[in-house]
């Protein structure tokens, strides 16, 4: 089946969404739309699937011109689409989620659940999804929903497949796991769509590369074309991908952390006592380096940030900063303590979305000076402040008086970032600071947060992408199931930190996190879930306090 | 807060593509949500246009004289539509003159031979009572609608005014008769008491939200009742707030005069301090919340409770000191009725104060300003319904209809919308109003 688009154009009011966009993809190719965050492309898919009519233009199939007015025209035109928030029944199973408006039936209209498992199965086996169908949905694997999300397209018989930013949520694995079934997928004959903002993965998967920028088409290239080419098109300006950084000059130590468990608040069977979230972590970061912390989503990451903020409280260990003991203070006081904290959810935790910027610039020090005084705020020196801050930010808004809900994530990120990094902080405490954010903003991000470093904070950055924690860190810290796997310098092999993350250290044997020796850092023995492991405080804080080597390359 | 006008239109690089606000808010959230920042002033205003015309056509086609009309239809449909007419707009026009002014008083103040005569015989306070009525109508109804609006923001819903109320009134009415003080310092000392009480149950309700985790509509709700037969019970005890004499009729004794809020306009009309005290802790509170750091966190709190906390803000305390000043307010209430228009407390005082605080707090979209003009209309409403009822024999009731549909319509703006054609707005996004409301 041959999918044409042809000079769509979508108008928001006086902004334009989408402005005379051709596209067309054939059987048994991938086909990659490349663009910033708000470039158009899910509102482009929105249209073809029927959500969103177009203003102008037309879609044809295999020549013919096809009206698209719902999601169900779509489907029967054989489009499919695997959004990229799952819309999936948490509590069925994964037979149940796939024939979910589709179902099989016997006489009388009883559900043939055997039908449903069998075709599940059937088609599991055919693209190597790998999917069980008796399988709880609510208990799978993100990685693993998507699939279900690509079963239900293709039971529906899908002949082009709109994938939006499907890697956004997977790990690094099950990035690759989608990529092979994306390839089966093609060698069967179908057309894949693939939506995303990420350079790596586009070259590594699409066969032809459509690049979106504000809206417009503004070039089509082959895959081989270079990262630094796919990223000027798509940002209209030259990028620099990798930041350049100086050597870090660590300098006293500012956070000291000791054997810290922070509890997991995961619900398990009762009776049942969950593995701590954190499970007895010692590091230090000294002022002017910037520590990695990586890891695959959901290995205690979270929870660490949120115990080092006061978030969460911790069930053993200490910290101090700044030689002071924070070990039970609130996150106010460590807020005041100079602890400047970038949330892994920036919508969530971040900003309050229908506050205006000017409000959401002194979310933490709306109570100091000079933006307050005694109960009064006052609104100039906010206004003064967050004027300058969007300056100084380069926060792309109408004025400082709009909602920070109505700003793309690039700029809700730069306005946490102007917020944080505003006051002098001695610790910056960044979560995932360039999740979702476009090539830009990303650009942007790293120099603040090394421009940080350079200043004197200590730094500590979490992600789960291996990109960012090469492109920034001065040591890296690798965590898996609540512990740090080891500590290595930035040189380190990706195939090595890639064992580490897996719980797997550099000799290859499994389940023995921080075997001795090949750490810079000893991690604390195995079964050690409180604060009296003995060797871990005599021997660990070492590691940091021997930059020499590890900054060598 | 900020004085710049609101942002009309999303920044260029912001398409649908940004996914909005919040991930998943609860139920109640979104409906809040929908009620508090889905509604631009223009719908409120239609909404009560709606609410009026369909109250008109209820008000004409109740009417016997009105159906026996339109039995006629066909041979006279002129006569039919206008008996409809006569009988809505006379309803209406009774309401006005019962709540605003009443043309016939002017006229017989010109048929005094001077104003000072028409100020001993009460002619000017004829002309001047259905303003006065509606303030004191209002007068409540704006403490206990701030009451509710204050913890809308905060993200809170307090069904509870009621309970406040009786905590307000029970504790004003005490100080009122039981104990004996000079002029100005009784009404004071009557009017913090009415503050305290409410505030006691507020404070618990705030409390048991921080501790607990209770549920603050569960609780209110249940508060509602204790206090309720609270007051009954000492209503009935002579030893407690029963009047001596009252053989059972749950009525408390009258509060000394010394403790009654003062008249403003001399003794032919109700209207009292109470009404400029409401007044003042509208504007309070609009302070509170906009100018003030601790309603900055308020409002932070009530926005994102997930990032108040990352803020480093209290998430509990602020609910515990809202609930608190929520409470205050309702008490205060209670004062403006017991110290104002009363004097002493039955068992059936609070009458439908707990929830007419919420609707009209809906009405004013939590907003100060918004609750005052909110509690104007409703006590016009409330000061025109007898005048109606005697002068056109439409049943007062009729007035609580209008109110529901009222508040129906507020609640429901894509029902509004799809009634006038409107479109939704678009820019500013969700929120608008609450950061920035028309007051400010």
């Amino acid at each position: 089946m041959n999918l044409e688009l042809q000079g769509i154009t979508k108008r928001f009011g006086s902004l334009v969404a989408n402005d005379h966009i051709d596209l067309s993809t054939e059987p048994g190719t991938i086909h990659a739309l490349l663009g910033e965050n708000g470039a158009g492309k899910t509102t482009l898919m929105n249209i073809l699937y029927g959500l969103l009519q177009p203003d102008e233009g037309q879609i044809l199939i295999d020549g013919r011109a096809r009206t698209i007015s719902s999601p169900k025209d779509a489907i029967n035109s054989g489009i499919g689409m695997v959004h990229q928030h799952f819309m999936l029944v948490p509590v069925f199973t994964v037979a149940e989620n796939v024939a979910l408006g589709h179902e099989e039936t016997k006489a009388l209209g009883w559900l043939d659940r055997r039908r449903m498992r069998a075709k599940v199965r059937e088609l599991s086996q055919q693209y190597g999804l790998r999917v069980e169908p008796d399988a709880l949905t609510e208990d799978l694997p993100v990685g693993v929903q998507q699939r279900v999300e690509i079963l239900k397209a293709l039971i529906r018989d899908a002949q082009v497949l709109i994938l939006d930013e499907p890697t956004a949520v997977l790990t690094p694995s099950e990035t690759e796991d989608l990529f092979r079934i994306m390839r089966e997928l093609r060698a069967s004959g179908k057309a894949i769509v693939f939506i995303s903002h990420k350079l790596k993965e586009v070259q590594a998967i699409a066969d032809t590369v459509t690049i979106l920028r504000r809206g417009k088409v503004v070039g089509q290239r082959p895959p081989s074309t270079s990262e630094d080419e796919l990223a000027a098109l798509m940002v209209g300006r030259n990028v620099q991908l990798r930041v350049s950084k100086t050597e870090a000059e660590p300098g006293r130590i500012v956070l000291d952390v000791k054997d810290l468990v922070v509890p997991s608040a995961q619900i398990v069977a009762p009776g049942e006592v969950p593995a701590p979230a954190v499970n007895g972590i010692t590091f230090r970061v000294r002022a002017g380096e910037i520590l990695g912390i990586a890891g695959v989503q959901g290995n205690g990451q979270t929870e660490l940030c949120e115990a080092l903020m006061g978030l969460l409280p911790a069930a053993s260990g200490s910290v101090h900063l700044n030689d002071r003991d924070v070990t039970g203070s609130s996150p106010h006081e460590r807020l005041r303590a100079g602890i400047g904290y970038v949330p892994e959810d920036r919508q969530q935790d971040g900003l309050v979305s229908s506050f205006p910027v000017s409000e959401n610039i002194v979310l933490d020090t709306y109570d100091q000076h000079p933006y307050a005084s005694g109960f009064a705020l006052k609104l100039g020196a906010i206004r003064a402040t967050a004027e300058e801050r969007v300056k100084e930010f380069d926060i792309r808004t109408q004025s400082i008086a709009t909602p920070v809900g109505t700003l793309s994530g690039g700029n809700q990120q730069k306005v946490i970032l102007a917020r944080e990094v505003g006051r002098e902080v001695s610790l910056l405490l960044a979560s995932q600071p360039t999740r979702g954010l476009d090539v830009g903003s990303i650009e942007f991000v790293h120099k603040r947060i090394i421009e940080e470093r350079d200043r004197g904070a200590a730094v500590i950055l979490v992600s789960s992408e291996l990109d960012e924690i090469y492109a920034l860190s001065d040591r890296i810290a690798i965590m898996y199931e609540g512990r740090f796997t080891g500590f290595r310098p930035p040189d380190v092999p990706v195939e090595e930190l890639g064992l580490l993350m897996a719980g797997i250290d550099g000799s290859g044997t499994p389940g023995q996190p921080g075997a001795p020796g090949l750490d810079t850092e000893p991690a604390p023995p195995p079964e050690a879930s409180s604060t009296e492991s003995p060797d871990a405080p005599a021997e660990s804080p070492d590691a940091p306090a021997e930059p020499p080597e590890a900054e060598a390359k | 807060m900020s004085e710049s006008p609101p942002a009309p239109a999303a920044p260029p690089e912001s398409t649908p593509d940004d996914k909005p606000g919040r991930d998943k808010p609860s139920f109640g959230r979104a409906v809040l949500d929908g009620i508090l920042e889905g509604n631009s002033l223009v719908v409120t205003i239609l909404a009560i246009v709606t609410a009026i015309v369909l109250g008109g056509l209820l008000i004409a086609f109740t009417n016997q004289a009105v159906l026996n009309a339109w039995g006629v239809f066909f041979s006279h449909p002129g006569y039919a539509i206008a008996q409809a007419w006569d009988t809505a707009s006379g309803a209406y026009v009774a309401i006005f003159e019962g709540s605003i002014f009443n043309p016939h008083t002017v006229a017989s103040l010109f048929h005094q031979r001077s104003l000072s005569v028409a100020l001993h015989d009460g002619t000017i306070s004829s002309v001047f009572n259905p303003l006065s009525e509606t303030a004191v109508f209002a007068t409540p109804l704006i403490l206990a609608g701030l009451s509710v609006a204050i913890a809308f923001q905060t993200g809170l819903f307090n069904i509870g005014a009621e309970s406040q109320w009786i905590g307000g009134a029970i504790l004003a009415t005490w100080l009122g008769y039981g104990v004996s003080m000079p002029i100005v310092i009784h009404v004071v000392v009557c009017v913090i008491g009415s503050f305290v009480g409410g505030a006691v149950l507020g404070w618990v309700v705030g409390f048991l939200k921080a501790r607990t985790g209770a549920h603050e509509v569960i609780v209110t709700i249940m508060i509602n009742y204790v206090m309720a037969y609270l007051l009954a019970y000492l209503l009935s005890k002579p030893s407690l707030l029963e009047k001596p004499g009252a053989n059972g009729n749950l009525i408390s004794s009258n509060v000394a005069s010394n403790a009654h809020l003062p008249l403003l306009a001399g003794t032919n009309l109700r209207i009292n301090a109470g009404f400029l005290l409401a007044l003042a802790c509208a504007a309070g509170v609009w302070w509170l919340m906009n100018r003030s750091t601790l309603g900055f966190q308020f409002r932070t709190v009530g926005a994102n409770p997930n990032a108040a906390r990352s803020a480093g803000m209290s998430v509990t305390r602020s609910w515990i000191l809202v609930m608190l000043i929520a409470g205050g307010l309702a008490g205060l209430a209670a004062s403006t009725v017991i110290q104002g228009t009363d004097f002493s407390l039955n068992f059936q005082s609070y009458g439908t104060y707990g929830i007419d605080a919420i609707t009209v707090a809906l009405l004013g979209r939590a907003r100060p300003g918004g609750v005052v003009w909110a509690a104007l209309l409703y006590g016009a409403l409330h000061a025109g319904a007898p005048g109606m009822q005697s002068s056109t024999g439409v049943p007062v009731d009729i007035v609580q209809v209008i109110q529901a549909l009222i508040v129906m319509f507020v609640a429901a703006p894509p029902l509004v919308r799809a009634i006038y054609r409107l479109r939704e707005t678009k820019g500013g996004g969700p929120g608008q109003y609450l950061s920035k409301g028309w007051n400010a």
